[in-house]
């Protein structure tokens, strides 16, 4: 892995969470589902940090992903959590990096598998292009435009006085990259 | 014809020679060893510098399948495996198709084999009619016939007074009976040796007291008639235990001991290789050692191949309903060898073991077989113990392709076989 | 001796045993089978992973529970799924074993879930579909003969972990006729493999194998002895046919001396869980009281059943 430049990821968090609480008011039966595993760490303190009632979901989609022909099973699994009816919500998917679309493809078929929610809205840390599907996000904190050989990956970090930080680090492709949700 | 076997190194275990020796060959016979016979034109030479002369294996047990099995095999195919061998004499057992228990049909084999003019067969024949075990054949009949002994083969007499009277009525006429030691009922329709492997890969054992408790049997039966016993395809330590002791009492008994036996143990089944599906089973690693301890000191008289040709379709199964049996003719001595080589045994020992002992077993008397005395027949192997060669099907000659040495390399290959003083087989591509 | 299970790149290509299984693999397995347990509770339990596969299960055997459980396990993954029921004799009668898999091949089979009563008919399989460089299709041993039956194995596996989480802590006793039992080895081999310091068998002499203590089992022929302090209790179907064959004088027997009890079950430790690979025999390996007492989780084996061939097949589909 090739760091070339650290975001400062936490800002962006606010930022994404100052949206988020604005519109979730007007939102009825309104749900947080965080695509693992940073869009899981962003749902999970969204919850909080934008007083939504039900509790984060968390969604795995390995067993949806479109590339199982080519890449088989992915190394690890986790199984998705969701703790609410999804029939009738208004799901905000939560994800750390927009990209082609494909991932967040899988997610909605996923939860289609749960029941019928009333309306599925996106929310993303970053947006950085390179759409290969028609999905759009409702809720961004950061809009880029980045080359394939880049990469974005959000971390967490455990910082001196024992807080947990979100970092996220741009670096360049290779093959020890891992694949990212995207 | 007159044959020179010219500049070879000798081995005739039975008249103690390993040395550089030329063979004078004439009428089918040996004329003289060391330096011709006076007025002595060779019609041909044989340039055998560098290659080793033995006398022609004596093999105790090959299955030439005829009558009845030709689809497996044929006379022919198996007569040519032998040769290329080496093998110039060969016992064949009665489990043909019909059963060999009817001096017609005993002549009718000889007839054909003598006609392909390879190797000599002589078979054994069968104790009990159709091999049933309960009525005994016309061993004078089928002694008469060309018969050196008789055999059950695989088939297990269940009732202990038909096997001590077949032994008695033996006795009477001086046969020798051959007898695969098995109990009829302990370790039935068992595929491996009854062990920690063949528990782990559950499947059927065999036990070793399958073995020893049927030697018990046979010595006591011995003791109460006096019969002269071959015990057939000996493979565990405990079993060669008691043949020692049996000897030592002076029972009149000798046993045979299956090549493969003396290399491979049960793990060689692997993951349930078919082509490890022997019958007696391969046991453990101590029985093997045993069985190469008792070849060594003669407690095992000789080691035969138990050629048994066995079609693909027959070891394309599941390992327990797979036919047990390899092929082994063209394998008997570059086995013999590399258990020779690979445990520091005097080849004249081994070589011993393959041909003046299993000579003596079968009673065929010096000069018929087994050795290279003069006036002996000339029945003689020629092989290079330099030279390799790998086991496939493109190789073998036989129609049983199935061995658990398939694409391995063995030593020593033969270059020639003289069977009568005729040379039978010549390697064309070395 | 190279693993036939295993492809050039270890990555697993069929799934034969669980003897030699590296634990890597066993893992992996059972933490995937964690996300299927979960699918089972939602309303749609399918996914698409193996849509468009097809999957032939070849039951030379009859069983039709372990055949439904693959049939629904093939069916929550999307694929296509067909049943052969062939006779037990492969031999003479009718095609060859290897036969009616290249036959089946050519229909465009991805996998075939074998059942058979004979030993090493998936390493038959797997070496012929090796040989005729047929490397996309996978075998799944649904049970040989007396050797395996590693998806069992596997859920056993899976349900120990789910109630006692540790496996390098326990002590586990399987019960019965070990002999015969498929099950039995699979549960050894993939025990040892975890970690856990004791495994015991206990039955009768004539119904252990010889060979036990090398695969690292500890021998028990008292079934009080047996069980004192176990976590787990794995009792095994006793098979009528066993009865003949002078092996046991009667079922009857067999409980007196190896039955399951309340009072046997309580020399094991309190939280001791009771486990069965099905059918059960009620009154012969297993008392009715403990079978349906608070201890005994041999339905939940069921649910991770169908979740474990899940992985299975989808790791094996992937690969």
């Amino acid at each position: 892995m090739n760091p070339l430049q650290q975001f400062d990821a936490e800002a962006l968090y606010d930022e994404l969470a100052r949206q988020i609480k604005i519109a979730a008011p007007k939102l009825d039966n309104v749900a947080l589902v965080g695509i693992y595993s940073g869009g899981a760490w962003l749902a999970e303190r969204l919850v909080k940090d934008c007083q939504i009632k039900h509790s984060a979901g968390f969604i795995d989609v390995s067993f949806y992903r479109d590339d199982y022909a080519q890449k088989g099973m992915p190394a690890e699994v986790r199984p998705t959590h969701i703790p609410f009816n999804v029939d009738g919500a208004t799901i905000i998917l939560v994800d750390d990096v927009l990209y082609t679309g494909r991932t967040t493809r899988a997610a909605i078929n996923e939860l289609f598998d749960y029941g019928r929610p009333s309306q599925i809205l996106l929310a993303s840390l970053v947006d950085r292009g390179g759409r290969e599907l028609p999905f759009a996000a409702d809720f961004v904190a950061q809009s880029l435009n980045l080359p394939t050989n880049l990469s974005l990956q959000l971390t967490r970090e455990t910082m001196s006085d024992h807080t947990v930080k979100l970092v996220l680090t741009l670096v360049e492709k290779d093959d020890t990259t891992p694949p990212t949700s995207n | 014809m007159k044959l020179h076997i010219k500049n070879g190194h000798l081995i005739d275990p039975l008249n103690d020679i390993d040395s550089n020796l030329d063979l004078f060959i004439q009428g089918g016979k040996i004329v003289a060893v060391g330096s011709a016979p006076a007025g002595f034109v060779a019609d041909k030479t044989i340039d055998a510098t560098g290659l080793t002369v033995v006398p022609g294996l004596v093999d105790l047990c090959a299955r030439l399948r005829e009558p009845g099995y030709e689809y497996k095999a044929t006379l022919e195919s198996e007569l040519r495996a032998a040769v290329r061998g080496g093998v110039t004499s060969l016992i064949c057992p009665p489990d043909t198709d019909p059963v060999l228990d009817e001096s017609g049909l005993i002549g009718m084999l000889k007839q054909r084999a003598k006609a392909q003019n390879l190797a000599h067969v002589y078979p054994l024949g069968a104790l009990t009619l159709g091999l049933a075990g309960t009525q005994i054949t016309e061993m004078a009949a089928l002694t008469e016939a060309g018969c050196v002994g008789f055999s059950q083969a695989e088939h297990l007499i269940q009732d202990t007074n038909v096997l001590l009277r077949a032994l008695q009525y033996a006795k009477t006429f001086g046969y020798t009976v051959w007898l695969r030691p098995q109990d009829p009922h302990i370790g039935v329709g068992g595929v491996a040796h009854s062990g920690a492997l063949a528990s782990r890969m559950g499947l059927s054992g065999v036990p070793v007291m399958a073995e020893t408790i049927a030697l018990h049997t046979i010595f006591e039966l011995q003791r109460s008639t006096g019969a002269r016993v071959h015990l057939c395809r000996i493979s565990s330590a405990a079993g060669v235990e008691l043949i020692r002791q049996a000897k030592r009492e002076g029972l009149d008994v000798s046993c045979d001991v299956g090549v493969h036996h003396l290399h491979l143990s049960d793990t060689d089944i692997g993951f349930f290789d078919s082509n490890a599906r022997l019958s007696p089973p391969l046991r453990s690693d101590r029985d093997r050692a045993a069985l190469r301890m008792a070849v060594l000191d003669g407690t095992i008289d000789a080691i035969c191949s138990d050629h048994t040709p066995v079609d693909d379709d027959e070891k394309s199964l599941p390992f327990a309903e797979a036919s047990p049996g390899a092929t082994g003719l063209e394998l008997l001595l570059s086995l013999v060898l590399k258990w020779a080589h690979e445990n520091h045994i005097n080849p004249a020992i081994a070589i011993a073991r393959i041909t003046s002992d299993p000579a003596r077993v079968a009673g065929l008397g010096t000069g018929t077989a087994g050795d290279l005395s003069v006036g002996s027949s000339a029945d003689l192997c020629i092989f290079d113990s330099n030279a390799e060669w790998i086991v496939d099907g493109k190789t073998l000659t036989s129609q049983g392709k199935h061995t658990p040495f398939l694409k391995h390399a063995l030593p020593a290959q033969v270059r020639h076989t003289v069977v009568a003083g005729h040379v039978v087989f010549s390697l064309t591509t070395p | 001796m190279h693993n036939p299970q295993l492809n050039q790149h270890g990555e697993l290509q069929h799934l034969i045993t669980t003897e030699g299984l590296p634990k890597a693999i066993i893992n992996r397995i059972l933490d995937t089978a964690e996300s299927f347990v979960s699918i089972g509770n939602r309303e749609v339990k399918k996914v698409p992973l193996m849509r468009g596969k097809s999957v032939f299960n070849l039951f030379f055997e009859n069983s039709t529970r372990t055949r439904t459980t693959f049939e629904i396990a093939s069916k929550r993954l999307s694929a296509d799924v067909i049943n052969l029921n062939i006779a037990a004799s492969s031999t003479s009668k009718g095609e060859t074993l290897l036969d009616t898999i290249d036959n089946l091949a050519a229909m465009h089979a991805d996998m075939f879930v074998v059942r058979h009563a004979q030993s090493g008919v998936p390493y038959l399989i797997a070496k012929h579909l090796h040989d005729t460089n047929q490397h996309h299709v996978h075998v799944v041993n649904a049970g040989d003969g007396r050797h395996a039956h590693p998806t069992q194995g596997l859920l056993d596996m899976y349900t120990i972990r789910h109630y006692k989480k540790d496996f390098t802590q326990l002590r586990v006793a399987i019960v019965g006729d070990i002999l015969h039992s498929r099950v039995a080895r699979s549960d050894i081999h993939a025990l040892t493999t975890l970690g856990v310091p004791e495994v015991r068998a206990i039955g009768p002499k004539t119904l252990l194998p010889g060979g036990l203590e090398q695969m690292g089992v500890r021998v028990f022929n008292n079934m009080d002895e047996g069980l004192k302090d176990v976590d787990v209790i794995i009792t095994l179907r006793l098979q009528h046919e066993r009865m003949s064959g002078a092996l046991l004088p009667s079922a009857q027997e067999f409980f007196k001396s190896y039955g399951l009890t309340p009072e046997r079950l309580a020399l094991a430790k309190p939280d001791a869980i009771v486990m069965h690979p099905g059918p059960m025999n009620r009154g012969v390996e297993i008392d009715s009281a403990v079978a349906d007492g608070p201890q005994a989780v041999i339905l939940s084996q069921v649910t991770f059943g169908i979740a474990v061939r899940m992985a299975v097949m989808s790791i094996l589909a992937g690969n």
